[in-house]
C-alpha cells in the first residue's frame, strides 16, 4: 500500500512537470507576443525591447522554462524583489508575484468546491439511498423524477434565476460574497451558502441516480443474499453489505467528477461575480499573461491529482482486495 | 433418439495413415510474468502454467487432457493452437516446426487445426447470423467450395443436426446446445485434422452435455479428425478418449491408453482423482468397490509450485526423494506399453478399495475417528 | 379453489418424523416477457436428520423452490400458494420479523459459489461470528472465538489466523469450508445445500461431501441437497426427488430412484451421463430436445415433448392430462406400473451397460 502511494505521488510529480510544459510551451507557440501587446499602438523599438527585458522574453525559451520551474523550487529574483518558493513567477499584467495572487484567492475556491461537494454528496447520496431502500413507492418515484429534472440545469441558467429569487426580489439572502472560513465561519456559511447549493444542484441529481442504482445492483448480488439467509436485518444487511460494495462506483465518479467540479467552480464564480481561481484563470487567459495562466494551471493540476490519490487510498480502504493485493 | 448424421462429400484422399504422428509436442512451456517491486515495476515470478510437457495426438486419434484447475490443460490448448505464444518448447505439426511460425507461415496449419470453446454464449458473435459465422473461417482463408459457401454451410448445419433453414437467424435464438453445435459447425467449416475441444460440454446442462458428445464421437469417427479433448470431467473423457493425459500443476504426471489410466493407474494423484468421482452404483449389490482417498486442502498456487514432484505436497507416499529429485515420465515397470508415470513410489495399479481409506483431511480424520469411537 | 380443481399431489399425511413439508408450493414470477412459473403444485417432505437429493437441470425449479423456504424471493416480482410448514410453523405468511429469526439458526443455506457468496468487504471470522452474535446475542469477543471453533472443526488450518483474513484470501475449497461454518454456527435443524460442490475441484469436491456428511452424523441437521449431478446425489442422498420443469417427476430412497428408475425422464438422465464404468462400445442415449421455456410450458405432461414412450400410452393422454404423482414411491407418468418396470429393465437397463 505505502509502495502504491509513493508510486503514484511520483507519477503525479511527473505530470505536473509535463503539464508545466505543455502550457509554457503552447502560450510561447501562440502567435501573439505579449511585449508588443503591452506597449501599445505607437510603440518605439526601444521601448518593445525594453519590456522584454523586464519581463525576460528576450531570453532562449529553454531557459525561461528552466527559470520558471527551478523558481517553483527555490524561489527566484526580480528585480523588484525576491519571489519566495514556490515561486510561480510574476504577473506580467499586474506585476504581482503570482503564487502571492492565487494564495489570496485559492480559499474561496477551495470552499466553494469543498462545500458544494458536502452538499451534493450528503444530498444525492442520501436520497438515492431512500430511493433503492424503498424501491418502487412514492418516494423513489419522486426522487428519481426531480433528479431527471434536475440534472438537466446549468449553473449559468440555474444561478442568475436564484439571485433574481432568493437575492433581489425577495431579500432573504444577502448577495453573495467572500469570508474566510477563519475569521467568521457562519458569515462564510451565509456569504457562500446560494452558489454552493446552485452548484451542488446539477451533481446532486446525477449522485442521486448512481446511489439508487448502485445500491440496487450491489442487493442482488449474492453475498447480499448471503448475509439475508444467515438472518441479519434488513436495515443491517442494507448498510453493511450493500452499501459498501455500492461506494466503489460512486468513488470512481467522484474521482472523474473532480475536474468537472473545479469547471463548475469557474463558472459559478463568473455567474456569482465571486474572485476566485476561476476568476483568475479567466483573466490570465484575456489579458496573455503566461505567469499567471501556468500558475492557476499548475495549482489546479495539484489539487486535482492530490485528490486522486486519495480518491485511490479511499478504494483501499472500502475494499481489502485492493488493500491487500 | 437416433441423430442421422448427413456426412459432407468425402475429403481428398487422406495421405496420412491412422498412428502417425499428427501433433508433437516436446517440453512445452508457458510461464506468465508477476509483476511486482518499486520503484520499478519488474519480473518478479512466473505462473508456471505449463511447464514443461511432451505429449503427441496421432491422426484420427482422440487424445483427452484432464485435470484439476490451474493445472495448464488449458493453456496446453491454447498454447497448440497458437492462440498464445509459448515461452520454450516445440510444437509440430505433421513433422513441421510451427512453434515460431509467422502468421503467414501459419495460415495453411490454422485451417487444418480448429478450437471448440467452453461458453458456447460468448464464442459466437451475436450480431453476425449463423450462417456468417460459419462461412468466416471460409472467407477469410479464401476457400470457395464447390457449390458455393453457402451450400457448404448448410451442409454443416445438417452434420451438426441443425436445421439448414436456420442459417439465418442469430446465436440468441439457439439454447445452449445448439449454440455449441453452431462451433461445432464453425470448427468443421475448413476440413480440420485436429481439433482442440477446451471443455466442449461443461456448460451445457447434463441431457444436452449427452447430445454434444454423440455429435462430437460421430464427428471424429466418420470424418477421422483428431481430437485434443481438454475436460475436467473424467467420465466424459473416458467417454471421448482412446489415450488420455492427467496433468496437475503444469506437467503430465500421467499418460497411456483409455484402460491403463482408468483401472490401472499408478501415480498417487490419478487414484485420488478417479477415488473423488461421485458414481452412481448402478449394480443391485452393496458393492462399494472402489478405493476411498481424500486429499487435504486445494492444489498450491503455480507461482511457487513445489519443489522435485510436484504432488508431494498433498501426497500420501511422499518422501525425501520426492522434494529434491523431480520424477521422470517414463514407463516404469508393471506398466503397458505406453503408459508412462512420473512417480518414484508408484501405487499399485488397481483401482479396488483398500483395507483402508486413505483420509488425509485432518477435519475428515477428526470427524471420523469420533464417529467410530462413539 | 376447491379440492376437485387440484392438478396434482394429493396432499401426503405428514408423518411424524418429518418436521419440514411443503404442500402445493407454487412460485410465479412477472417479468417483462411475461409469467414465468418457476415451480407449480410441488409437494415434498424432509425427515429430521435426513438429507432429501432434490435433482433436475437448470430451469428445473430447484433453486427457487429452496430460495422460498427461506423466504429470500424477491417478493416484489414474486408469487406464492401453498404451504412451506417448518416444525409446525407456516412460512409462506410469516413476516420478515419471524423469517429473520429463523434464517441461519433453525435453517441455514450455503450456496454454488463461496466467492461471490461471501462478502469482499468483512473478515471470514466477523461473517462467520454475525448470525451467531444475532441468534444467541453472544458478545463480539464470543462470537469470535465460536467462528474460530467452527473454521477449526470444518478444517480450515491455523483457524485463530486465517479468521483474520478476508475471503479473496481463502482457496476455493476453503471458502466453501467457511461458508459451511458459518451455516452450522447456530446448529440449525435444516441444512439447505444449492450446488454446494459444483464451483469446486473434484478432489476437493470429494472431501466437502464426505465432511457435509460427516458433519451431519455430529449435528444431526436435515439437509436439502440440490444438485444437477447424478453421482453426487447418489452419494449424498436418503431420498431423492427429481424434478422437471418447476414440479417434481419421480421421487423415492435414493436406490429406488437410482436402481429402479420408473420415470422417462430420470430414464434419460442416467442414459445420458457417462460414468467412470459404464460400457464404452454403447453411445450415450441423450434426451432429445431441451428443456421448455417456463413462460410456457407445455400442456399434459411438461415432458411430453422429449418423451420417447409417448405412444406407449393410451390415446392423447400425455398431451391432455397432467400426470399425479402420489406421496412416497411414486413417479409422474400415464405409464402403468407394469409397463415402468417392464420398459426399465428390458430397455433401459441394458443400455446402462
Amino acid at each position: 500500500m505505502v509502495q502504491f502511494i509513493l508510486r503514484r505521488t511520483v507519477g503525479a510529480l511527473v505530470t505536473l512537470f509535463l503539464i508545466g510544459a505543455a502550457t509554457f510551451f503552447l502560450f510561447v507557440a501562440a502567435p501573439s507576443d505579449y511585449a508588443s501587446l503591452a506597449c501599445g499602438k505607437d510603440c518605439s523599438p526601444q521601448r518593445l525591447e525594453e519590456i522584454r527585458e523586464a519581463l525576460g522574453l528576450n531570453l532562449p525559451i529553454a531557459q525561461q522554462f528552466w527559470d520558471f520551474m527551478s523558481g517553483i523550487v527555490t524561489g527566484r529574483d526580480f528585480p523588484d524583489g525576491h519571489c519566495p518558493a514556490p515561486c510561480l513567477g510574476e504577473s506580467f499584467y499586474s506585476g504581482d508575484f503570482v503564487w502571492s495572487t492565487i494564495k489570496d484567492r485559492f480559499p474561496l475556491t477551495l470552499s466553494l468546491t469543498v462545500g458544494a461537494a458536502v452538499v451534493f454528496l450528503v444530498i444525492g447520496l442520501g436520497t438515492g439511498m431512500l430511493s433503492a431502500y424503498k424501491r418502487g413507492s412514492v418516494v423513489d418515484k419522486t426522487a428519481t423524477g426531480a433528479s431527471m429534472v434536475l440534472s438537466s440545469f446549468q449553473i449559468y441558467f440555474l444561478g442568475p434565476i436564484a439571485l433574481l429569487i432568493f437575492v433581489y426580489s425577495t431579500g432573504w439572502m444577502e448577495d453573495p460574497h467572500y469570508v474566510p472560513i477563519t475569521e467568521d465561519p457562519v458569515g462564510w456559511l451565509i456569504g457562500l451558502s446560494l452558489p454552493m447549493i446552485v452548484m451542488a444542484t446539477i451533481f446532486t441529481a446525477q449522485y442521486t441516480r448512481m446511489a439508487r442504482s448502485s445500491l440496487i445492483e450491489q442487493l442482488a448480488e449474492e453475498h447480499v443474499r448471503t448475509a439475508k439467509a444467515k438472518g441479519m436485518s434488513q436495515k443491517y444487511v442494507f448498510f453493511r453489505y450493500a452499501w459498501r460494495g455500492s461506494l466503489i462506483p460512486i468513488v470512481t465518479v467522484f474521482g472523474i467528477d473532480l475536474s468537472s467540479l473545479l469547471g463548475g467552480a469557474v463558472v459559478t464564480e463568473l455567474t456569482f461575480s465571486l474572485q476566485g481561481i476561476g476568476r483568475l484563470a479567466v483573466d490570465g487567459a484575456v489579458n496573455k499573461d503566461l505567469p499567471l495562466t501556468m500558475g492557476v494551471m499548475l495549482v489546479g493540476a495539484f489539487a486535482i491529482l492530490l485528490l486522486n490519490i486519495l480518491t485511490d487510498i479511499t478504494y483501499a480502504w472500502i475494499d481489502p482486495r485492493i488493500r491487500l493485493s | 433418439m437416433k441423430e442421422d448424421l448427413v456426412l459432407p462429400a468425402p475429403r481428398e484422399a487422406a495421405t496420412d495413415s491412422p498412428g502417425e504422428p499428427l501433433l508433437q509436442v516436446e517440453g512445452l512451456v508457458k510461464h506468465f510474468p508477476v509483476k511486482g517491486g518499486f520503484p520499478i515495476r519488474r519480473t518478479v515470478g512466473a505462473v508456471q502454467a505449463v511447464d514443461g510437457i511432451d505429449l503427441s495426438v496421432h491422426v484420427g486419434e482422440s487424445f483427452g487432457l484432464v485435470g484439476e484447475s490451474g493445472c495448464g490443460k488449458s493453456t496446453t490448448g491454447r498454447l497448440i493452437t497458437r492462440l498464445m505464444e509459448p515461452t520454450g518448447g516445440k510444437i509440430s505439426y505433421r513433422g513441421k516446426d510451427i512453434t515460431r511460425a509467422s502468421r503467414k507461415q501459419l495460415a495453411p496449419v490454422r485451417s487444418e487445426i480448429q478450437m471448440i470453446f467452453q461458453d458456447p454464449y460468448s464464442s459466437l458473435n451475436p450480431r453476425q447470423t449463423v450462417g456468417k459465422i460459419i462461412s468466416g473461417p471460409m472467407e477469410i482463408n479464401g476457400i470457395e467450395p464447390e457449390g458455393g459457401r453457402d451450400k457448404r454451410v448448410r451442409e454443416l448445419l445438417e452434420t451438426v443436426g441443425l436445421n439448414p433453414e436456420h442459417f439465418n437467424r442469430f446465436p440468441h435464438e439457439f439454447s445452449g446446445g445448439q449454440r455449441q453445435r453452431i462451433g461445432v459447425a464453425r470448427a468443421l467449416a475448413l476440413n480440420p485434422k485436429l481439433i482442440v475441444a477446451d471443455e466442449p460440454v461443461s456448460a451445457l446442462d447434463v441431457s444436452i452435455q449427452a447430445q454434444v458428445v454423440n455429435l462430437l464421437q460421430k464427428v471424429q469417427k466418420e470424418l477421422g479428425i483428431a481430437f485434443l479433448f481438454i475436460a475436467h470431467d473424467l467420465a466424459v473423457v473416458r467417454h471421448f478418449s482412446q489415450r488420455v493425459a492427467v496433468m496437475y500443476l503444469g506437467k503430465i504426471i500421467e499418460v497411456g491408453d483409455r484402460d491403463s489410466i482408468y483401472t490401472r493407474p499408478r501415480h498417487p494423484y490419478t487414484h485420488a482423482l478417479l477415488s473423488a468421482v461421485p458414481e452412481v452404483n448402478l449394480g443391485d449389490g452393496e458393492t462399494g468397490g472402489r478405493e476411498r482417498i481424500r486429499l487435504a486442502g486445494d492444489v498450491p498456487s503455480p507461482i511457487n509450485p513445489p519443489s522435485g514432484c510436484r504432488f508431494r505436497t498433498r501426497c500420501w507416499k511422499a518422501q525425501d526423494k520426492c522434494a529434491a529429485e523431480e520424477p521422470p515420465l517414463i514407463q516404469i515397470s508393471g506398466n503397458r506399453e505406453g503408459h508412462l508415470t512420473a512417480c518414484h513410489f508408484p501405487e499399485e495399479p488397481t483401482i479396488e478399495a483398500r483395507d483402508e481409506d486413505i483420509v488425509l483431511d485432518p477435519a475428515l480424520a477428526a470427524l471420523e475417528e469420533a464417529a467410530a469411537e462413539d | 379453489m376447491t379440492t376437485l380443481t387440484k392438478t396434482e399431489d394429493a396432499p401426503a399425511p405428514a408423518g411424524p418424523e418429518s418436521f419440514l413439508s411443503v404442500r402445493d408450493l407454487s412460485v410465479r414470477f412477472s417479468t417483462e416477457d411475461g409469467v414465468v412459473k418457476a415451480v407449480d403444485g410441488l409437494s415434498f417432505d424432509v425427515e429430521r436428520g435426513k438429507t432429501l437429493g432434490i435433482v433436475g437441470e437448470s430451469g428445473s425449479g430447484k433453486s427457487v423452490t429452496n430460495l422460498t423456504i427461506l423466504g429470500l424471493h424477491n417478493p416484489r416480482t414474486t408469487t406464492i400458494d401453498g404451504e412451506i410448514i417448518l416444525e409446525g410453523k407456516e412460512l409462506v405468511t410469516a413476516t420478515e420479523k419471524e423469517m429473520e429469526k429463523l434464517r441461519g439458526n433453525k435453517a441455514a443455506m450455503i450456496f454454488q459459489d463461496p466467492l461471490t457468496a461471501l462478502s469482499p468487504y468483512y473478515t471470514v471470522g466477523r461473517q462467520i461470528a454475525e448470525p451467531f452474535m444475532k441468534h444467541t446475542g453472544a458478545s463480539k469477543k464470543a462470537g469470535w472465538e465460536r467462528a474460530v471453533e467452527m473454521l477449526g472443526k470444518v478444517g480450515i488450518p491455523n483457524p485463530k489466523e486465517r479468521a483474520k483474513d478476508y475471503p479473496h484470501q481463502f482457496s476455493g475449497g476453503m471458502r466453501q469450508r467457511a461458508m459451511i461454518a458459518m451455516a452450522l454456527i447456530c446448529d440449525p435443524d435444516l441444512l439447505i445445500a444449492d450446488e454446494p460442490t459444483t464451483a469446486l475441484d473434484v478432489t476437493v469436491q470429494a472431501q466437502i461431501l464426505d465432511l457435509l456428511k460427516d458433519l451431519q452424523r455430529e449435528f444431526g441437521t436435515a439437509i436439502v441437497f440440490i444438485t444437477h449431478d447424478l453421482g453426487v446425489i447418489a452419494d449424498m442422498a436418503d431420498d431423492i426427488m427429481v424434478m422437471y420443469a418447476g414440479s417434481a417427476v419421480e421421487r423415492g430412497t435414493t436406490n429406488e430412484v437410482l436402481r429402479s428408475p420408473q420415470h422417462p425422464y430420470t430414464w434419460g438422465l442416467l442414459n445420458s451421463m457417462p460414468r467412470l464404468d459404464s460400457d464404452l462400445s454403447a453411445a450415450l442415449s441423450p434426451i432429445p430436445g431441451t428443456p421448455p421455456s417456463l413462460l410456457n410450458v407445455p400442456s399434459g405432461c411438461r415432458f411430453h415433448p422429449r418423451c420417447t414412450f409417448q405412444d406407449r400410452v393410451g390415446g392423447n393422454r400425455c398431451v391432455t392430462e397432467r400426470p399425479l404423482l402420489a406421496p412416497d414411491r411414486s413417479s409422474a407418468c400415464h405409464l402403468t406400473a407394469d409397463q415402468k418396470r417392464t420398459i426399465f429393465v428390458e430397455e433401459i437397463k441394458p443400455s446402462l451397460g
